[in-house]
């Protein structure tokens, strides 16, 4: 890469020539504030508060978006630069339903009033009429126009990252608003509820539909023994919600805090992916043995899932039948779990926390139920727990380690990697090996199938067979992949994940700032850990882990059998995209 | 098909006998296609006021009368005096009727072209010339002006390519391909020191090389022809009346950068440009003037249409593109410019009608031509749409650094009613005032930036003293504010806060703080905004408060709108020396505010008075009085 030299505030720099001068400024310990850019999702230059004089330019140039060039001469904080800033920021909030104190916002951080605070703006000079218009409350994502100051991040993370575009700019001028196409609520479009637009939202105008209030009333009715799941991508990103570090692996904590919420039981859902495994793998093994349709596609992601449904209804056959994990944990604690403790499957109150939103929409489907009891009661984000946690008072970085409750206190490492983007495969491929190969391999950890490259391809040599894998993750890469099988590109089996990154990264997370997020990739860290977690487990396949063999030697019988498949698969539905 | 340059000189020839008649040049009218040619304005002012109707009456009158072989009617495009319409013009001795009615061409049959006659009462102008060899440059709303880009426009047939290849078309494009490497166009272009006429000024020939100069195989060339200033018409003038001059512009663009392919963006609200671009693009490819092998000479280029659905930010170029693309019409930030990622994310040159109009003449009669014409750093002609409060309504071309008051008094024909010049608007939503003061400055485009406003694309509003500024800028706002697209905070939400300042103080609740806020929002905006329509919409405020400040604060302070136009502020009175107690106007008050009788003085409630001003209109003594 070829280097220019530049000057930021008479600071003399040698960057590369790819760099924006908001990189640049950051090389000489500048932060210039930003709004609207987040890398690598949204990169437009529209909120005009990273601007910056560039000599020889007559207006103020947008620092994130902005190249340098060779003599380039920047100055960040001129009083013309300074005014500007604030005077924008000023507007921006005279158009702004800056109900602070009771914005579902208030308790993380607000970048616009992180902002707002930086820029030390004291009065809005510039009241005038505001915006007023209805909110949409879906199932999984609640949209308030009222609150959203028109950044585009959300439309850069639904349409540019995943191909979903289901939400866009709509009129313009003042009236500008993101919005749906016809004004549709969110839940009628082709909308995943993969919450991505949640996650990169600088204010509260996007947040999950919240459930808390469900959850306390059944903590607090007698009759109901009230069980909670965790999914494995929790626990490496709920310690963010009390300003740990990102990625800090909070398991034992965690399950501290739950109980003192006062939850029943405290289960893990890896126990679940392992059973998963267990299902899925059975599946593929049968489909590659019985010359069944092929590839067969991963369906632990509900917003893939609707992705799939509503792009590639025709593809919906190589889908996996299995339900989602923390779907087949709640059919087994209201079947299997409520014989064993004799207790009414009517009075069990299962609360999932996941790392998704898409997922409270999934506990919905009238498919997820057996004989007249949903799986799951409820679905919490893992903000939500955060936010249950912080309301009752307890300093969640001071707690004590605590286990998860028997009997599904055992999972293994494989279940913990199925929160990062090529974990579900990976956990697949370490017992497909075992089974196929007859044998118990050492070597286990598939470095193929990690890291953020958005589609991952893998060759491998299991048994007589050369398998062949491909993981997405990210609709977008989703697409690309999907279109490539629908045109004849041949796999065994495919990993796919809704969110960039997979679960850690899920539109449930815990939400980072942009200026975080624009130096620090997040997925990254947060999946380091999760490998992490999976080392230091004594059990590091599914098939080993005993709770599982209990179970199936109990009361499933066999992977794939006839119980399994009452309790522990599903079925898709074709969707249109948007109704004729 | 015309497959190389003796053949475009072949049918040149053909057809220029065919309009002979119709040019000064020519002492000889040609009898070919008729001895009288009679030219109606077909487009945009006259034909809203009924040109197409006289066209057909003269087409009747000529059966009538058999004067087929004799008597031709075309109808061309814009002769300017767009407020006298409809126009005609009778050649070979160009004599101008307006404001010709379907009935008066029986007459104009009878006594002129049957009986040698000039018709004196519809004249244009003076109306002192009788004789028959009196000529078009007479008429002072012509004799100051000097076409180049409205060449064609009212001498020829827009929808018959062969009269502008009559009239040297496709010769310019003929020269370049046969004459000039690439780089030597550029050159010629730079040389004649063209700046675009859109409203920004860039020097036409460094654009067109800054996108040669970007490795490609794939570029492109687009016509700006979104014109959307409030009043502004001198693009679709030139599109309805020569559309072939910026087709021809454009291919000589295209074969100078490398570029295949052009599209021209019109907005949708121009049907007759639209039209006829559609016509003038298949005559051309039907001569093989477009498409593969241009005039044998090995360039292809090929060009299309592309609607603009009316939004004024397509006019802003990467807005434009954006729009072409399919998408949403927003401005993205600069750099990349788009002479490196424009159109589709290649190289693309864009240029407004006006700019692309005067191209073939540059390169026929040569940069030094066109250089010698205008001021040192603005050369050649502009176009300007005149309106307000001006008598000569209309299309004018003037050479660059013809004065304001030139414009104005001279081929403007001054204010109407013997009214007082207050200001002029340039340069439309973006544009400022020019006051009186400054009617003596030679208007190019560094002397209007200079004093506060632009040359925009040419639109010039003429006020007088029943002008209120302060209403005039919350006008321009409230286009702003409509048209701005949404896309940056200085422009969404700054422009909304300075209208709403402006109906503020137009509605007497103004303070002297809010003049300090207006400032304040729109130094800001100027700054910050994202786009270059953003960064000027504060000007019209700008330039209103510079120069006239004082009737700002008379409407803070005082609470008067000195012009009498802000309603809130005006106030009727009787005077009761001069009230003959008539009770007129007591009668005639639709919200009965007026009390009084033959005892009584008469007075008005002003509680209940809504400021129709009907009293006054129906006083015969005249004493009602506003804002006294």
């Amino acid at each position: 890469m070829n280097k220019v030299h530049i000057t930021i505030d008479g600071i003399k720099l040698y960057v590369p020539e790819n760099y924006t001068i908001l990189q640049a400024a950051k090389e000489v310990n500048i932060t210039i504030p930003t709004l609207c850019f987040l890398k690598d999702i949204n990169e437009i230059g529209c909120c005009r508060m990273c601007v910056v004089e560039v000599k020889g330019s007559k207006a103020l140039q947008a620092a994130c978006v902005h190249p340098v060039k060779e003599g380039m001469e920047v100055f960040t904080h001129t009083p013309k630069v300074m005014e500007a800033r604030k005077v924008n920021l000023e507007l921006i909030l005279s158009n702004h339903d800056a109900m602070c104190q009771t914005c579902t916002r208030s308790w993380m951080d607000c970048e616009l009033q992180t902002l707002a605070n930086k820029l030390s703006v004291e009065n809005v000079r510039f009241e005038g009429d505001r915006k007023r218009l209805p909110l949409d409350i879906g199932v999984s994502i609640v949209r308030d126009p009222n609150k959203c100051i028109l950044c585009r991040r959300c439309i850069g993370a639904c349409k540019n990252i995943q191909t979903v575009g289901v939400i866009d700019t709509m009129n313009r001028g003042f009236n500008t608003v993101i919005g749906s196409p016809f004004g549709m609520k969110l839940e009628d479009t082709p909308c995943t509820n993969c919450g991505q637009c949640i996650n990169v939202c600088p204010v509260a105008a996007l947040h999950e539909k919240g459930d808390a209030d469900r959850v306390w009333e059944a903590l607090n009715d007698p009759k109901k023994h009230v069980v909670v799941q965790t999914a494995p991508a929790v626990r490496v990103a709920l310690g963010e919600e009390f300003n740990m570090n990102i990625g800090e692996a909070v398991t034992g904590k965690m399950v501290t805090a739950l109980r003192m919420l006062g939850f029943d039981k405290v289960f893990d859902t890896d126990t679940a992916a392992d059973l998963t495994i267990m299902e899925e793998g059975a599946e593929l093994i049968d489909r590659i043995r019985g010359g069944g349709k092929l590839p067969l596609i991963t369906s632990c992601s509900p917003g893939w899932i609707k992705f799939c449904e509503h792009n590639f209804p025709d593809l919906l056959d190589n889908v996996s039948s299995c339900k989602s994990p923390h779907q087949m944990f709640g059919a087994v604690l209201k079947s299997y779990y409520a014989e064993k403790e004799g207790i009414d499957p009517d009075d069990i109150f299962v609360v999932s926390v996941m790392p998704c939103t898409a997922k409270k929409f999934e506990a919905a489907r009238p498919e997820m139920q057996v004989d007249g009891h949903a799986d799951v009661d409820v679905v919490l984000t893992t903000r939500e727990l955060g936010k249950m946690i912080y309301d009752v008072g307890i300093d969640f970085p001071d707690l004590g380690d605590s286990d998860f409750d028997d009997p599904f206190g055992e999972a293994t490492g494989a279940g913990v990697i199925f929160g990062t983007t090529g974990g579900v495969m990976e956990a697949a491929l370490r017992t497909v090996a075992d089974l196929l190969n007859g044998t118990s391999a050492d070597n286990i950890e598939y470095e193929e199938v990690r890291g953020l490259e958005g589609i991952k391809i893998a060759k491998l040599q299991v048994a007589d067979l050369e398998l062949r894998a491909a993981v997405a993750h990210g609709l977008g890469n989703a697409r690309k992949l999907m279109d490539a099988i629908r045109s004849g590109e041949t796999f065994h089996f495919v990993e796919i994940m809704a969110c960039p990154g997979g679960c850690i990264n899920g539109g449930g997370q815990p939400l980072q700032l942009s200026d975080v997020r624009n130096w620090i990739d997040i997925k990254a860290e947060r999946a380091k850990s999760l490998y992490q977690e999976d080392r230091k487990m004594f059990i590091r396949k599914s098939h080993n882990n005993p709770a599982v063999k209990k179970l199936y030697k109990e009361y499933l019988g066999m992977a794939g059998g006839k119980q399994s498949h009452k309790l522990l698969h599903t079925h898709y539905t074709p969707r249109k995209n948007y109704e004729d | 098909m015309i497959k190389n340059i003796e053949e475009l000189n072949a049918l040149k020839d053909r057809a220029l006998g065919n309009i002979t008649v119709r040019l000064d040049r020519t002492e000889n009218p040609s009898p070919e296609g008729g001895k009288i040619h009679i030219l109606v304005c077909g487009v945009a002012g006259c034909a809203s006021s009924g040109s197409l109707k006289v066209a057909a009456a003269i087409e009747d009158e000529i059966k009538k009368n058999n004067l087929g072989a004799d008597v031709k009617v075309i109808k061309t495009g814009c002769f300017g005096l767009c407020a006298e319409g409809p126009i005609m013009m009778i050649c070979p001795e160009h004599v101008m009727y307006t404001k010709v009615a379907p009935e008066d061409v029986a007459e104009i049959f009878e006594n002129h072209i049957m009986g040698g006659k000039i018709v004196t009462r519809l004249l244009a102008g003076e109306k002192e010339y009788e004789e028959i060899e009196d000529r078009l440059p007479q008429i002072p709303f012509f004799a100051m002006q000097k076409r180049i880009a409205l060449n064609n426009c009212g001498i020829i047939d827009p929808e018959n390519i062969d009269e502008y290849i009559a009239l040297d078309g496709y010769q310019a494009l003929a020269k370049v391909l046969n004459e000039y490497e690439p780089d030597e166009v550029i050159d010629e272009i730079k040389k004649s020191g063209l700046r675009g006429r859109g409203g920004g000024g860039f020097p036409t020939g460094r654009k067109w090389e800054s996108s040669a100069v970007v490795q490609d195989h794939e570029k492109y060339v687009i016509c700006n022809a979104d014109e959307g200033d409030p009043g502004a018409f001198m693009d679709r003038s030139i599109l309805e009346g020569d559309p072939h001059s910026v087709i021809e512009a454009m291919i000589i663009n295209g074969y100078a950068v490398g570029a295949r392919q052009g599209y021209i963006y019109v907005r949708a609200e121009y049907p007759v440009a639209v039209k006829r671009l559609g016509v003038a693009i298949r005559q051309a490819e039907e001569y093989g003037l477009l498409g593969n092998n241009i005039l044998g000479k090995g360039f292809n280029f090929n060009l299309e249409v592309r609607l603009g659905a009316g939004a004024f930010v397509c006019g802003e170029g990467s807005a434009l593109m954006t729009s072409i693309e399919g998408k949403r019409g927003e401005p993205r930030p600069k750099p990349p410019r788009s002479a490196e990622k424009g159109l589709w994310k290649k190289p693309t040159v864009l240029n407004n009608v006006e700019t692309y109009a005067n191209i073939p003449q540059i390169i026929r009669k040569g940069a030094d031509w066109f250089n010698s014409i205008g001021t040192e750093k603005s050369k050649g002609t502009k176009v300007f749409a005149l309106g307000g409060k001006i008598n000569n309504i209309g299309l004018v071309e003037v050479p660059m650094g013809t004065t304001l008051r030139q414009i104005v008094y001279d081929i403007g024909g001054g204010i109407p009613d013997g009214g007082t010049f207050k200001a002029a608007q340039t340069g439309g939503p973006s544009g400022g005032c020019l006051p009186a003061e400054h009617l003596d400055t030679p208007i190019d485009y560094d002397s209007l930036t200079k004093l506060g406003s632009m040359m925009g694309s040419g639109g010039l509003i003429v006020m007088d003293e029943h002008t209120c500024m302060v209403d005039l800028a919350r006008f321009f706002l409230d286009f702003t504010v409509d048209e701005s697209c949404g896309k940056c905070p200085p422009c969404r939400i700054g422009t909304k806060r300075m209208h709403e300042i402006l109906v503020r103080i137009t509605e007497g609740k103004g303070t002297l703080e809010d003049l300090d806020k207006l400032e304040v929002l729109a130094r800001n905006i100027k700054a910050s905004a994202l786009c270059g329509l953003g960064q000027s919409a504060p000007n019209p405020v700008l330039s209103t408060l510079k120069y006239f400040r004082d009737e700002y604060i008379a409407h803070v302070v005082d609470k008067k709108c000195p012009a009498g136009v802000c309603v809130s502020m005006i106030k009727y009175k009787i005077d009761t020396d001069v009230c003959k107690r008539c009770g007129i106007c007591k009668k005639g008050c639709p919200t009965q505010c007026i009390s009084g009788d033959k005892n009584t003085p008469f007075a008005i409630d002003q509680d209940k008075c809504v400021k129709c001003g009907l009293c006054m209109e129906k006083c015969p003594f005249k004493a009602i009085l506003k804002n006294a």
